[in-house]
């Protein structure tokens, strides 16, 4: 049924439908509306699931670790900080290969303290063994949760489903929530692999030392390979039901003939679309690629997508800092000896909330045609504010790197 | 229940590998003068110590790591440290 | 193959434990009180790497390990997820950490367990130090107690503070059953267990269990030093149900022994009595005993 709606407010209603067995969190901005809402929906008895209120991040993270190993279906919801304090928890869940669904409402990660969006909190936490998937738009950021539970439950890996704070958790849009039985369609019951009862009395979360660990260790990597079918098969089989196109792990958008292709994630797209298809109009050779997962790394299909541009440009709300764009030195791995690369920049967006607008977006594309080296800059950097800090202009080019990459010269090949 | 490696491990398996070479002495139950304390038998760490009948007990070797606990909480001396020859 | 009496037990032998420890004693003691239809979650601690090195396990019970500090809330998660699936009648649930699990890395969790209710026994291998990880101070090392992180040296007499107090904080979050234990006395171990569990709520039970290399004692007189703590006045063993003191562990006359002839059982306690301070030292650790025997009235016979 369409209405219009919060993201948040949709995400609970469609978590809700996803009948969860036991939910817990503990607030943080802009998580909070989400668990406000399912607080609700648990009042009113349509949320019929254990409800539990942690003291901290990390215990809402060990509940549901323990509800999880118990056979329960099991859900949270964080972001920023209380991500980072779930740390050694997320670990620790997909290490015990258990099928937790979370909600990642991206925020910016302190110092300095900020609650707005950006997407460093997730992708800080990227090794940590949990399917990560980012979704566009409200609408896809529901549809994720239906599909992250039945992947989670094939696989027996975590999912993080990655929503921008404020600019999704907040915003009023047009959702179509599914019924019950078109959520039961897709999502079958829960049925445990193994699980804590006296009936088979089981030993989970044993000590492995040097003879064994890195075995273990292996086989979570093995699982996690094996994830992108699954990932596909679900985003395919719920397309066919619901006919919404969802993508699976890559979705490609103007890609065909495209010289220079826009790569990022979660909400900025839809932003890149609309000034994607204006330099379309153009005439502008140019096209989007849609990062939906990012764990696990889809790299064959990173390649077989970009290989044939000239030019990609990566834009991503995060750093790792003395290095790049984290998504961007990934698609870099996809090349590492490819016959054809296309020169690869990252472009640091709206860290903390600063606005990326359509400008900046169609700058960055322009410049991509003008400019063929290989770099790295921040969007949008407010140059009056350093100046009154006595910072030069010049100052500036040392925050970027103008050719990571240099081309090799004439005869050097 | 689904085996994983690694992740799911079956009950009471520590069985398969005796920590008996962990023993200097080895208790002796002399099975003379026990007046049926059951401290031999409630103190054990390791679960070793057995009933065999009301004032008689002794210790199963695959079990015990020879800490002596037995030996010394036994009012009547009736437990005996060796030291073990091999 | 071992005599059948032995092969059965909840917890096996062939764990890595000490010869001689304490903890093993008192785990082996709860879970055979407790029976079969338990489930537990156990915090990365000393009980936790002797039971369960990979591929083997000493539990025969569902059990589970997740990290060292939260331990009451992976329990809480469990005690939510059999109610949700409408199985607690399957299973009741406990929660087990060492001191340093317990008082110190695992507090928070701890606080929020008891504060929200659950129906979790939650007990407390106190062996006053961090044992798994060589020795170190916990916030449950007595006074004086000389550990690797707060040894005794020229300028220093061990440990400088006080054991937390643990059971009453546990008694102001509202536990509905509060019991102190000591692995010198097992039958008053399976009592408590056995009514702790039979209550609704969260209850708590803290152990106390001798170390033999952390304290510096010989393996056979862990029952022996236990029983000191206890018969010094240092370790009152009691009961609250609901805030109020139903029991305590009477001090015999003749089994009294002063906190010195306790220190003097152990090597951690040593430097204490060489220090040409000894005196006044020993004064200060029998003034907390004595405090203890004023408080929960330990001398004298039951009423």
């Amino acid at each position: 049924m369409k209405a219009i709606m919060e993201g948040s407010q949709a995400v609970a209603q469609v978590v809700s439908l996803c009948k969860p067995n036991v939910v817990c969190a503990y607030p943080i901005t802009p998580q909070t509306h989400i668990v406000e809402r399912l607080a609700i929906l648990h009042s009113e008895g349509k949320l019929k699931a254990g409800f539990v209120l942690a003291e901290s991040e990390h215990s809402a993270a060990s509940i549901v670790l323990g509800a999880s190993a118990t056979g329960a279906r099991s859900y949270t919801a964080t972001s920023s900080q209380g991500l980072l304090l779930m740390t050694e928890v997320m670990f620790n869940i997909a290490g015990m290969r258990l099928p937790v669904v979370m909600t990642v409402a991206n925020r910016a990660v302190s110092a300095p303290i900020n609650i707005w969006n950006d997407q460093q909190d997730s992708m800080s936490l990227r090794d940590c063994g949990w399917i990560q998937m980012y979704a566009e738009d409200v609408q896809e950021a529901c549809d994720m949760h239906i599909q992250a539970f039945r992947i989670a439950e094939e696989l027996n890996i975590p999912v993080m489903v990655c929503m921008d704070g404020f600019v999704l958790t907040h915003s009023m849009e047009v959702v179509d929530i599914p019924s019950q039985d078109e959520v039961d369609e897709i999502l079958p019951p829960f049925a445990p692999s193994y699980f804590l009862t006296p009936k088979d009395p089981v030993t989970l979360g044993s000590m492995a030392g040097p003879d064994a660990y890195m075995e273990i260790r292996m086989l979570l990597h093995k699982a996690m390979k094996d994830a992108p079918r699954v990932i596909q098969d679900v985003s395919d089989e719920f397309e066919e039901k619901t006919g919404r196109h969802q993508g699976g792990l890559l979705d490609p958008y103007e890609l065909e003939d495209a010289e220079i292709v826009l790569v990022s994630m979660g909400s900025l797209l839809g932003t890149m679309k609309d000034v994607v298809d204006q330099l379309r109009d153009e005439g502008y050779p140019i096209g989007i690629l849609k990062v939906r997962t990012t764990r696990p790394f889809p790299r064959e299909k990173f390649h077989d997508l970009l290989c044939n541009a000239r030019a990609v440009a990566v834009l991503e709300k995060d750093i790792s800092l003395g290095l790049e764009g984290i998504l961007c030195s990934e698609i870099r791995s996809a090349f590492c000896r490819a016959a054809k690369t296309p020169n690869i920049s990252s472009f640091i967006v709206g860290l903390g909330g600063r606005d990326v607008r359509e400008d900046d977006i169609r700058n960055i594309a322009i410049s991509m045609f003008e400019n063929d080296s290989c770099r790295v800059e921040f969007v949008g950097i407010n140059k009056e504010a350093l100046a009154a800090a006595h910072w030069r202009a010049e100052d500036y080019t040392e925050c970027i790197s103008t050719d990571v990459c240099p081309k090799p010269e004439k005869g050097d090949s | 229940m689904k085996q994983v490696f690694g992740i799911v491990v079956q009950p009471g398996t520590s069985r398969e590998e005796k920590k008996t070479g962990w023993r200097v002495f080895r208790p002796k139950f002399k099975q003379e003068a026990c007046i049926g304390c059951r401290n031999c038998h409630m103190f054990c760490p390791d679960g070793a110590v057995y009933r065999i009948d009301k004032k008689k007990f002794d210790a199963d070797l695959d079990a015990c790591k020879g800490c002596g606990i037995c030996a010394e909480m036994c009012p009547v001396d009736d437990i005996e440290m060796l030291l073990e020859r091999n | 193959m071992a005599v059948e009496e032995v092969e059965s037990r909840l917890l096996a032998y062939g764990h890595t434990a000490c010869a001689g420890c304490g903890e093993a004693l008192a785990a082996r003691t709860v879970i055979e009180a407790a029976g079969p239809d338990v489930i537990i979650a156990n915090a990365t601690g000393c009980l936790e790497v002797f039971t369960t090195r990979f591929p083997r396990s000493a539990w025969r019970v569902p059990w589970i390990h997740s990290l060292f500090e939260n331990a009451a809330s992976v329990a809480s998660g469990i005690e939510v997820a059999l109610k949700a699936l409408e199985r607690s009648d399957e299973a009741k649930v406990i929660a087990q950490a060492g001191d340093g699990g317990t008082a110190d890395i695992g507090m928070g969790a701890f606080s929020g367990m008891l504060e929200r209710g659950h129906d979790i026994l939650y007990v407390c291998y106190d062996t006053e130090v961090y044992s798994n990880t060589g020795f170190q101070r916990s916030g449950l090392t007595p006074l004086y107690a000389h550990t690797t992180t707060s040894p005794a040296g020229e300028l220093t007499w061990g440990n400088a503070t006080r054991k937390k107090d643990l059971p009453s904080i546990a008694v102001d979050h509202g536990a509905v059953y509060v019991a102190t234990a000591s692995v010198g006395y097992p039958q008053d171990i399976t009592r408590k267990v056995k009514k702790a569990l039979s209550l609704s709520g969260p209850k708590y039970i803290q152990i106390h269990c001798p170390c033999v290399p952390g304290w510096g004692i010989e393996s056979h007189m862990t029952i022996r030093v236990a029983r000191a703590a206890v018969n010094s006045g240092l370790i009152p063993l009691f009961e609250i149900v609901e805030g109020n003191i139903i029991g305590v562990r009477k001090i015999k006359e003749d089994e009294r022994v002063s906190v010195e002839e306790y220190m003097k059982l152990q090597k951690r306690f040593s430097h204490v009595l060489k220090s040409p301070r000894g005196k006044d030292l020993i004064r200060q650790v029998q003034s907390i005993a004595n405090l203890n025997i004023e408080k929960f009235g330990l001398l004298g016979i039951n009423e």
